[in-house]
């Protein structure tokens, strides 16, 4: 392959990068915006970090279109190139959904909090977790830290389906809190969300490296 | 800013009254590398080789139009190429052929310095030495061939002859290169470090090469004229051409529907 090849692939790396670093900071920042109570900080992430996201998101698509047509990648390269396609398009969902986090918290923050939101945080910590060790293999190509993060989904399911139940006892005993536990079943079923979308990539990154195309996560209904 | 160095104006050029290309209004990018492509006969090797006054030296060639060097070596900066000495034209936009053209008889070192032997430039010593290893260097042979400056270089492969072809041609500093399918003789290990010597040489000459292979067209070029039938189709850059060509002969001929 030629320089510019070259080049461009470590300008496409350097691009997913960048988003991975916002994308982890926009969860970064809503946990810290529930601990310090700090709406500033959700709405950076509505109104800034989301757009830089699919910035990127859109320049990344447009070099990996070029890569492809004009270098016709093979074997490593092109499942780089490829993974990464996916990888962008996971970004822009994982930062669609904070967004929408965000969102939904700032309607939530003048409220007193129900104790099933209590949760919340811990399990925004174990996602956040997930998606800097998805990351991390992908940089590093580090497999066995991409196994590792799809064992680690089900510990992100498992805080869903704890919250679940405490909501549904919450709504049963007071219908008044209807509203507000299904705003944070919205939360979390976003924050899950989040790290399907972390044990993709770290599926992808074992696909880069192997060669071969795992599913790691029962399909759901 | 796009700096153009060379421009061509209503160019048209035949051979025996059989017109091969028509009206074409082309300029050149500084420093950038512009690929010509299309299928055969469409034109592209007359194209070229008008840009340096070779196509007139054809039996029954006509040229009309008129092309333009911008260059810091010309006294106005300036020069029509028609109305201007031919031998003075192509020591500015040097030419490199299909297959490497090395003179048998000379040593590796006269063939790097042979633009000065024939035009009967004389060197010093330590002035030739230098060009020698300066542009065996830019052509990326100089490791390969150092201990043997004093052999012919009819020992040397095809594509390291080829790439003391281009030494040859950027011994004399030209402005342009022109590169006429240089690779089509050649393995696939030394057209790729042809194409990387490409890339790599756009810094010091503006490269413009005639290509069949689409491939090539994309790996090396910064911008690409697709020629067809003698017309400019269509000329952009290549990162906009292969992606998303705007004429429909060009996005056929990109996916093999016309060749």
């Amino acid at each position: 392959m030629t320089h510019i090849f070259q080049e461009r692939q470590s300008i496409l790396n350097d691009n997913i990068i960048e988003e991975a670093t916002i994308v982890e900071q926009m969860i970064e920042k809503i946990i810290n915006a529930l601990i310090n109570k700090d709406t500033n900080l959700l709405q950076e992430i509505i109104d800034i970090d989301e757009a830089k996201v699919n910035s990127l998101v859109i320049g990344i698509n447009e070099m990996i279109i070029q890569l492809i047509a004009r270098f016709q990648p093979e074997a490593g390269d092109l499942r780089s190139i490829m993974m990464i396609y996916k990888i962008n398009a996971d970004f822009e969902r994982i930062a669609k959904k904070s967004s929408k986090i965000a969102k939904s918290i700032l309607l939530l923050m003048d409220e007193p909090p129900l104790k099933p939101f209590q949760d919340v945080p811990q399990m925004l910590e174990a996602t956040l977790s997930m998606l800097k060790d998805s990351i991390t293999s992908f940089a590093t190509n580090n497999v066995q830290l991409a196994y590792d993060v799809c064992e680690r989904d089900d510990i992100v399911d498992k805080y869903r389906s704890h919250i679940s139940r405490e909501l549904l006892i919450v709504m049963i005993e007071d219908s008044s809190l209807i509203q507000k536990s299904q705003s944070i079943e919205r939360i979390t079923r976003n924050i899950e969300r989040i790290a399907d979308h972390a044990t993709n990539i770290a599926e992808d990154v074992i696909y880069i490296v192997e060669g071969e195309f795992i599913k790691t996560k029962k399909s759901k209904s | 800013m796009i700096n153009n160095i060379l421009k061509v104006e209503n160019l048209s050029a035949s051979y025996d009254d059989k017109v091969i290309i028509q009206n074409i209004n082309l300029e050149f990018p500084k420093n950038k590398v512009t690929a010509i492509m299309g299928p055969s006969g469409c034109g592209k090797t007359t194209l070229l080789r008008c840009l340096n006054r070779m196509h007139e030296l054809t039996p029954n060639a006509k040229v009309s139009g008129k092309i333009f060097l911008e260059s810091a070596y010309l006294n106005d900066n300036f020069m029509e190429l028609n109305s201007t000495d031919p031998i003075l034209v192509r020591r500015r936009i040097g030419m490199v052929f299909q297959r490497p053209n090395i003179f048998p008889n000379l040593t590796i070192y006269q063939n790097v310095l042979a633009g000065y032997l024939l035009n009967g430039i004389k060197l010093k010593k330590q002035e030739a030495d230098d060009i020698v290893e300066e542009n065996l260097n830019l052509a990326a042979l100089w490791d390969e061939v150092k201990g043997n400056l004093k052999k012919r270089g009819t020992f040397l492969s095809g594509g390291q002859q080829q790439r003391l072809c281009i030494a040859r041609a950027l011994a004399m500093k030209p402005d342009v290169l022109l590169l006429d399918e240089p690779t089509s003789a050649l393995d696939p290990i030394s057209t790729q470090r042809i194409e990387d010597l490409i890339v790599e040489l756009q810094k010091a000459v503006t490269i413009i090469i005639v290509t069949h292979n689409v491939g090539q067209a994309g790996r090396v070029s910064d911008f690409v004229a697709f020629l067809y039938l003698g017309d400019l189709i269509e000329y952009g850059l290549t990162d906009n051409i292969f992606t998303n060509p705007k004429n429909l002969q060009t996005e056929k001929f990109l996916t093999g529907k016309i060749s």
